[in-house]
């Protein structure tokens, strides 16, 4: 047996461990109360789980095995990694895939199985009930095996031969496997794509704890004990699925060229939604904890997130959303199993509530203005309501597909403008969360009457007004244009919820009590809605198109220009900066600085080799000498553009990048970032000549010279030096006997700039004749050494021009970004504080905290 | 009436103002006859328009048009539609570097005095989903 069969076998035994498992915990639970457990049935579950979680980890290390060893006879291997992948891209190879990913999933369902099982004491016996069977349905989405001609799930352990068994090359040749695999795509080759996946899809299972607790409560009939330790799990859920999904927003900003960091698109909206709707039914929970009330809104909002975690599995990998996305999930013909799974669990879940929904205790008490649990529970409402305007816009397409299938043809389309649509509510939902977040912060600690709401708010509310019209003239000051109603709105709830959870904050460390998580996270979220503000709403592009060259004046009133043409070495001036595009370069590994492509030689035959053509440095360090063979990454090619600015001074290089990539199709650009304490400059290149189509050369123009004579090409003049005999150092390829000479040429650029051109002239044994030609990117030009004539000592040079390197570019700068990104930590940090507390008992009581009266609490 | 109640009632409504408000921003998929008598009415509003590049016999696309050093921000193709409209589009960014290879054209955006302007460009490339070429496998044949 190889490793794929043991693989595919330890996928079977984890899908059955995990069936025998979900029996065994049923049955230990069954018709029995919360705590009282049949022993030996839970016993059994248990160690059925135990082998489920070994031979997932079995899954994992073969699978990972296949992609490490290069083993490309096995599919996932093949489309997935390559011979030149580092290792640490070999753990994102993992996950790029569908399977990958399902099973990322199912480990980390394992792991908070196991911590389960050691502590959550009576509650075992139901709550791993849960966890099994929706390890089953996880399961079977990798199972790979046909049942009574239905595919059942997709094996990342497939063979080519058995995924193309029509190529041609296996009727020659069965045992026929490819030397090399696809490659990863070049866009995950990014260190945030290691940690990105796996924080997200471990959001994404925590997400199943408190949903496992609130079914566990509902089948037993326990209907308040499962808030507790749901409260904590739902805290660890939220903080990692809002940290991951900044991660993955991190990650767009820094590698895609969308120019920003969030872009609406149907995958980044799949885990948005769930995360909001988390954070209410968190929200919901601490209410029922701490007012009594809520309860209600609490089971259903934990039910309706992991519902939702199911929806966003179903919008990203059943196709349903065609090619509204750019993300490259592909369509395994597995949509109808992913649509009766999601179905099975909304009904199931959804008749247990309604089963048990007339015992869930509510509370009679009336809320008034000054309790803190009304202004959270609008808050956590908001949330909602702001969770079901993406869910509604992002399911456009299943809409269609919904009306399509009882044969109505529907022509609707996404939002021609996405930013724009979902902005206008979005933006609300952000100054609605700031605004409660900070009045109810502000009650919560205390019993509140009208003069106690009055004296804890009107400091922050003085300061925010002061800040906000601070900023507002500091806007029209700067960019002389008036702030919009919408922005000033979210600026100034966005400084009242720092200010108001501040104030809060700082009064509970005064008083000496335990610091707040909630105050420390909801300043977090504040900052954030102001560095979105600042960074997305004030995105000013640099690179605007100012040369009145226009090729069209039809409609340029109203069309942003946005990019720019430059020439190698062309200053081109935008706003107060110069920009000039110096020239192509490339990664070396081993060296801390990109080098220079005129530095290197391309070696024939392997083009992750090159030979150095000078000394390559950096600072006084020199990592290779001329001649010196190096490793390079020929995937990517990076541009210098040099920044000036005239107004500050500031001076920086940026090196965005591009990869010619057939697969992919056409040109991958990432951008790179100069990051300032106040704003950010984001460049990136929109286009490049086509470095795989022949450039274009004049006819050649032939120079006869002796050594030391000058020529006088186009703009430019040029000294033939010397002759001397080439080496076989640039894989020449040169046999014994074979005779070359390189001319070496001094050709006077631009600013006096001298380079060195090196046309080689070969004369094999047999009399056949040979020339390399070298060329001089920085100026277009070719030189070909095309005879030499020993008596007279004559030289003959052919020279072709062609049009000079340009990059088109486009740079803009983000203002405040790191307030974005400050935040984010804040909120995770607030989270994590929360997380220590609530494990903590038992719990301070704040000092000012006036016990309450006994709330009426009733049981229908 | 309680509070929760007129609570309950303001989430309905604002939900239904959201479903009403999307439905006003939800673009349609239209062909460039429909775009036309849309423009023709004042509608401004952007829609989507699904083609394929016209081909002449050597496969090379006709009446595409993108010259950088003149204007890097002035691309322009015909597209043909659905129904065999053939429509000059405009678009004002850089050529996308994978246009040449794609097989179906999804653009938003409106007619305006007789061209479309498009403000956002989706391309369906072949190659992006189905089999890859395998590498090697041809050499082996040889």
């Amino acid at each position: 047996m190889n490793i794929g069969d043991w693989g595919h076998l330890s996928v079977i035994v984890a899908f059955v461990a995990a069936v025998v498992s979900t029996l065994g915990y049923y049955m230990a639970s069954r018709g029995r109360a919360l705590g009282d457990t049949d022993a030996a049935w839970l016993r059994f579950g248990r160690g059925a789980f135990v082998v489920h979680g070994v031979a997932v980890i079995g899954v994992i290390v073969a699978l990972f095995g296949i992609i490490h060893g290069h083993r490309y006879e096995y599919y996932y291997a093949w489309s997935h990694s390559s011979n030149h992948l580092p290792v640490y891209y070999m753990i994102s190879c993992f996950w790029e895939g569908q399977e990958g990913s399902f099973l990322l999933w199912i480990f980390w369902h394992v792991v908070i199985g196991a911590f389960i099982i050691r502590g959550s004491r009576q509650w075992e016996a139901p709550v791993m009930a849960v966890f099994a069977f929706v390890q089953i349905f996880l399961m079977s989405m990798i199972l790979g095996v046909l049942v009574g001609g239905l595919k059942l799930g997709s094996s990342p352990f497939i063979l080519m031969k058995e995924f193309m068994p029509d190529l041609p090359v296996y009727k020659l040749n069965p045992d026929f496997v490819p030397q090399d695999g696809t490659g990863l795509n070049a866009l995950l080759q990014n260190y945030w794509m290691v940690i990105h996946p796996p924080t997200l899809f471990l959001g994404f299972a925590l997400t199943l704890v408190p949903f496992a607790y609130a079914v566990a409560g509902l089948w037993k009939g326990e209907l308040t004990q499962w808030v507790s330790p749901a409260i904590r799990w739902s805290l660890v859920g939220g903080g990692v699925l809002g940290v991951g999904i900044m991660m993955g927003a991190y990650w767009a900003y820094e590698t895609l060229n969308f120019g920003g960091y969030w872009n609406w698109d149907p995958v980044e909206n799949a885990v948005y939604i769930p995360w909001l709707v988390l954070v209410a039914a968190l929200h919901a929970l601490v209410l029922w904890q701490r007012g009594k009330t809520g309860l209600r809104t609490a089971f259903s909002l934990v039910v309706a997130t992991f519902l939702l975690v199911l929806y966003a599995t179903f919008l990203t990998r059943s196709g349903v959303l065609g090619n509204a996305s750019v993300h490259s999930f592909t369509d395994l013909g597995l949509s109808g199993q992913l649509l009766v799974y999601l179905m099975a669990f909304v009904v199931l879940s959804i008749a247990l509530l309604v089963w048990r929904w007339k015992q869930i205790p509510v509370s009679e008490k009336e809320l008034t203005m000054y309790n803190a649990e009304l202004w959270v529970f609008v808050g956590a409402t908001v949330l909602c309501l702001g969770a079901f305007q993406v869910l509604f816009t992002t399911s456009i397409p299943v809409w269609n597909a919904l009306v399509g299938f009882f044969g109505i043809k529907s022509n609707l389309a996404l939002p021609a403008d996405q930013i724009a649509h979902y902005t206008k509510f979005q933006l609300w939902l952000g100054v609605l969360v700031a605004l409660f977040s900070g009045i109810a912060q502000l009650l919560w600690w205390q019993r509140n009457d009208k003069e106690t709401v009055l004296n804890s708010i009107s400091i922050p509310a003085i300061l925010t007004l002061l800040g906000a019209s601070l900023g507002i003239l500091l806007v029209r000051q700067n960019g002389a244009h008036q702030m919009s109603l919408p922005y000033i709105a979210l600026l100034t709830t966005g400084l009242f919820g720092v200010l108001a959870n501040l104030s809060m904050l700082l009064q509970l460390v005064r008083r000496g009590v335990r610091l707040s998580g909630g105050a420390v996270s909801h300043i977090g979220i504040a900052l954030m809605l102001l560095g979105i503000l600042a960074s997305a709403g004030y995105s000013k592009i640099i690179s605007q198109n100012t040369s009145g060259l226009l090729y069209s004046r039809q409609f340029s009133e109203e069309d942003n220009r946005d990019n720019v043409l430059l020439w190698r070495n062309d200053p081109g001036k935008m706003g107060p900066y110069e920009l000039t595009y110096t020239g192509q370069y490339f990664d070396a590994p081993g060296v801390p600085e990109y080098v220079s492509k005129e530095l290197l030689f391309p070696v024939v035959n392997d083009e992750y080799k090159a030979v150095a053509r000078g000394e390559i440095k950096v600072g006084e360090k020199v990592y290779y000498k001329a001649g010196d063979t190096l490793e390079i990454r020929p995937e990517d090619t990076y541009y210098r553009v040099a920044y000036k600015n005239q107004e500050s001074g500031d001076e920086f290089v940026l090196f965005p990048r591009a990869q010619a990539n057939e697969e992919m199709g056409g040109l991958l650009a990432s951008p790179d970032i100069k990051l300032f304490w106040d704003h950010d400059i984001y460049s990136h290149v929109s286009s490049v000549p086509d470095p795989n189509k022949e450039k274009d050369w004049s006819e050649v123009k032939q120079y006869s010279v002796a050594m030391n004579d000058t020529l006088f090409l186009n703009d430019y003049f040029a000294i033939f030096k010397n002759a001397e005999p080439a080496h076989n150092t640039a894989g020449l390829g040169l046999n014994p006997g074979d005779v070359a000479v390189q001319g070496d040429i001094i050709v006077y650029g631009e600013k006096n700039k001298q380079y060195h051109a090196h046309p080689i002239f070969i004369v094999g044994k047999s009399g056949m004749v040979g020339r390399v030609a070298d060329e001089v990117e920085d100026l277009g030009l070719r030189i070909t050494l095309d005879n030499i004539d020993p008596q007279k000592g004559k030289f003959t040079f052919g020279v072709a021009t062609t049009q000079k390197d340009y990059v088109i570019l486009k740079a803009m700068e983000k203002p405040f970004i790191n307030l974005l990104w400050s935040g984010t930590l804040l909120m995770g940090l607030g989270f994590g504080i929360a997380v220590v507390q609530r494990g903590r008992k038992p719990k301070p009581v704040p000092a000012a905290k006036v016990p309450r009266g006994a709330k009426q609490v009733q049981a229908a | 009436m309680k509070k929760t109640h007129l609570l309950a009632l303001v989430v309905i409504a604002i939900a239904i103002g959201i479903v009403v408000a999307t439905a006003g921003d939800a673009s349609v998929y239209v062909s460039f006859k429909e775009a036309k008598e849309l423009a023709a009415d004042g509608d401004l509003r952007k829609v989507h328009v699904v083609g394929r590049l016209p081909h002449d016999g050597q496969k090379n696309i006709i009446g595409m048009q993108y010259n950088p050093t003149l204007d890097p921000n002035y691309f322009t193709f015909m597209l043909v539609d659905t129904n065999k409209v053939q429509q000059q589009v405009v678009y004002f960014n850089p050529k996308p570097q994978d246009f040449d290879k794609s097989e179906q054209v999804v653009i938003t955006g409106n007619m305006r005095n007789d061209v479309f302007v498009a403000d956002k460009i989706l391309l369906k490339c072949p190659s992006k989903y189905v089999e890859k070429d395998v590498k090697g496998a041809t050499a082996s044949i040889n």
